[in-house]
C-alpha cells in the first residue's frame, strides 16, 4: 500500500484527468454524436422501410383478396347470364314450335275447309253435269228408242262409257 | 486426443526442464545477478519515466546509452519550471534551472544542492520534492492515444455524412460502437437515459483497450498499470454517477425504503461507503490486472535468460507467447469490464422508482 502511495504521481493523475476529459468532450462533439446520430437515423430508415414493406405486403394481400372476390363475382354473373340465355333460347324455341304448330294447324284446317268446299262445289257441278248428261242421255235414248231397241241399249252403253271417261278426267 | 498428447508432451518437457535447471544450478552468483537484474528491470518497466526511451544498453566504455527522445519536464517549485528531460540525464547529472538544482533519483525528481546530494533516512529520501507535472512517457502516450482516437473516430464520423453505411475503418469499429450501445449501455442504463452516458462509455472503452494493447507492444509503454491513471478514470465514473444521480438513488442510500427505521440508520453509512467502494474496485481491478499481466509476462520472458538452455528457454518462449495471447484477451476484457461496470453504476444512479 505504501508502495502504491509512493508510486502515485499527482502529475500523471492531473494529466490523465485533463486529457481524458478533453478527449471525451472532443470526441462527443466530433465523433460520437455524429456517429450515433447517423447510426440511429439509418436504423430508423431501415425500420421505416421494413414497416413500409410490411404495409405494402398487407395492401397487396388485400388487393389480391379484392381481385379474387371480383373474379368470383364476375364468374357467378357470367354463369347466371349464360343460364338465363340458355333458358331464353329454350323458351324461344318452345314458343316458335308452338306458334308453328298453331299456324300449321290453322293452315291445315283452312286447307281442309277449302278442300271440303271444293269438293262440295265439284259434287254440285258433277250433280249438275250428271243431271245434264242424264237429261241428254235420256233425250238420246228417247231418240234411239225410236229406232232400235238394241241400238238404244248400245247407245246408252257407249254414252255411259264416255261419261265414265269424263269422270276420270 | 491430440490435446491430450500435447498436454503430455508439455508435462514431459517440464520434467526435463526442472531436472536440467537443477543440474545447472551450480552456476551460483552469476545467476543471482541475472535474477536481480531482471527483477529490477521489471520494476523499472512498471514505473513511469521522464523520457521516451525505447531501450538502453551499456557501451564498451561502460557508459549507459539510452535510445529514445527526451520529454518536457514541468515542475511547480515556487513558480513554473519547464525544461527538457535530457538535462536530468537519467539521474547521472544534476539539472540546473533558474538557480535551482534537480536530480532524478529512482524515477522521481528531487531538489538538491549543486552537487546533487540525496539524503536518505531508512530508504526515505528527505530531499524536497517539487510537484511534478512533467509530460512523462505515460502522459505522452495518453496524449498520442487521444490524438489517434480523435483522428480515427472523427474521420469515421465524417464518412457518415456521405452515406449511412460505414466505410473503411468504420466497418470494424461500428460493430464495437453498436455493441457498447446495445449490450452495455441500453441494458444497464435504460433506453431513456443512456444517450447522456454514451460519449463517456465509448471513450473509456476504446481508450483503455487501445492503451492496454499498446502495453503489449515492445515499446515498453504501460499506462493502465499506474494507479494515478486508473484513479482518474474511476474518479470520472464516480463524479459522473454522483452528479447525474436522481432522487431515487439518494433515497436508496440515505433512507433505504422497505426496511425498519433502525436498519435505515445502519444502512445509510454502509450504502454511502458503497458508492465510493464501487468506483474504487474499478480502479484497483484495472490496475491490478494489467500490472499482474505485465509482471508475469516479463518474468516468463526473463526466465529465458535464467535458463540459458535450448529447452527451458524455448519453453519459456512458448509460455510467453501463449500468455501474450491471453493478455490480448485481458486487454479487451478489462476495457469491457470497466465500461460495463461504469454503465451499471450509471444505471443505478438514474434508475426510476419502482415498488419493492
Amino acid at each position: 500500500m505504501e508502495k502504491l502511495i509512493n508510486e502515485f504521481s499527482i502529475g500523471l493523475f492531473f494529466w490523465q484527468l485533463v486529457l481524458f476529459v478533453g478527449l471525451v468532450l472532443l470526441l462527443r462533439k466530433f465523433a460520437w454524436k455524429p456517429i450515433l446520430d447517423a447510426v440511429e437515423k439509418r436504423e430508423e430508415g431501415i425500420q421505416n422501410a421494413l414497416d413500409a414493406a410490411e404495409n405494402a405486403k398487407l395492401e397487396m394481400q388485400n388487393l389480391q383478396a379484392d381481385n379474387d372476390k371480383l373474379l368470383k363475382e364476375a364468374r357467378a354473373e357470367r354463369e347466371s347470364m349464360l343460364k338465363e340465355a340458355r333458358e331464353l333460347k329454350n323458351k324461344m324455341i318452345e314458343d316458335a314450335k308452338t306458334e308453328a304448330q298453331v299456324q300449321a294447324n290453322t293452315m291445315i284446317s283452312q286447307a281442309q275447309a277449302a278442300i271440303e268446299s271444293e269438293k262440295k262445289s265439284a259434287m254440285a257441278e258433277l250433280k249438275n253435269h250428271v243431271a245434264g248428261l242424264s237429261v241428254e242421255i235420256a233425250e238420246k235414248v228417247v231418240r234411239q228408242e225410236l229406232a232400235n231397241k238394241d241400238r238404244q241399249l248400245e247407245l246408252v252403253e257407249s254414252l255411259l262409257g264416255e261419261a265414265e271417261l269424263n269422270l276420270t278426267n | 486426443m491430440r490435446n491430450i498428447i500435447s498436454i503430455k508432451t508439455i508435462c514431459l518437457l517440464f520434467l526435463f526442464v526442472t531436472t536440467f535447471s537443477f543440474a545447472t544450478d551450480g552456476g551460483g552468483s552469476e545467476k543471482g545477478d541475472i535474477k536481480t537484474e531482471i527483477k529490477e528491470y521489471i520494476n523499472h518497466h512498471l514505473l513511469d519515466s521522464h523520457d521516451f526511451s525505447l531501450y538502453s544498453y551499456t557501451a564498451d566504455n561502460g557508459e549507459h546509452k539510452y535510445v529514445g527522445f527526451p520529454l518536457p519536464v514541468i515542475l511547480w517549485d515556487n513558480g513554473l519550471k519547464v525544461f527538457s528531460s535530457s538535462k536530468l540525464n537519467h539521474g547521472e547529472t544534476v539539472a540546473e534551472v533558474d538557480g535551482n538544482y534537480y536530480k532524478y533519483y529512482h524515477n522521481k525528481i528531487y531538489k538538491t544542492d549543486a552537487s546533487g546530494t540525496i539524503n536518505e533516512v531508512d530508504h526515505h529520501v528527505t530531499n524536497a520534492k517539487p510537484i511534478d507535472f512533467s509530460i512523462t512517457k505515460n502522459v505522452f502516450t495518453i496524449f498520442v492515444v487521444g490524438l489517434l482516437m480523435f483522428f480515427v473516430f472523427s474521420r469515421m464520423a465524417k464518412k457518415y455524412k456521405t452515406g449511412s453505411m460505414p466505410k473503411g475503418v468504420g466497418r470494424i469499429l461500428e460493430p464495437i460502437v453498436l455493441y457498447i450501445r446495445d449490450d452495455i449501455a441500453i441494458p444497464n442504463i435504460g433506453k431513456k437515459k443512456y444517450k447522456r452516458y454514451m460519449p463517456y462509455l465509448l471513450t473509456v472503452f476504446f481508450f483503455i483497450w487501445i492503451i492496454n494493447l499498446l502495453g503489449l507492444t515492445p515499446l515498453g509503454i504501460n499506462v493502465t498499470n499506474n494507479i494515478a491513471v486508473t484513479l482518474a478514470l474511476a474518479l470520472i465514473t464516480y463524479l459522473f454517477t454522483t452528479f447525474t444521480a436522481n432522487k431515487n438513488y439518494w433515497g436508496h442510500i440515505f433512507w433505504m425504503p422497505g426496511v425498519p427505521v433502525p436498519m435505515k440508520i445502519i444502512l445509510a453509512p454502509i450504502e454511502l461507503l458503497g458508492t465510493i467502494i464501487k468506483p474504487f474496485s474499478l480502479l484497483i481491478r484495472l490496475y491490478a490486472n494489467i500490472t499482474a499481466g505485465h509482471i508475469v509476462l516479463m518474468s516468463i520472458i526473463g526466465l529465458m535468460f535464467i535458463f540459458k538452455n535450448w529447452l527451458g528457454s524455448s519453453l519459456s518462449f512458448g509460455l510467453a507467447f501463449a500468455l501474450s495471447l491471453l493478455e490480448l484477451l485481458v486487454a479487451a476484457l478489462q476495457a469491457y469490464i470497466f465500461t460495463m461496470l461504469s454503465a451499471l453504476y450509471f444505471g443505478s444512479a438514474v434508475e426510476e422508482h419502482h415498488d419493492h
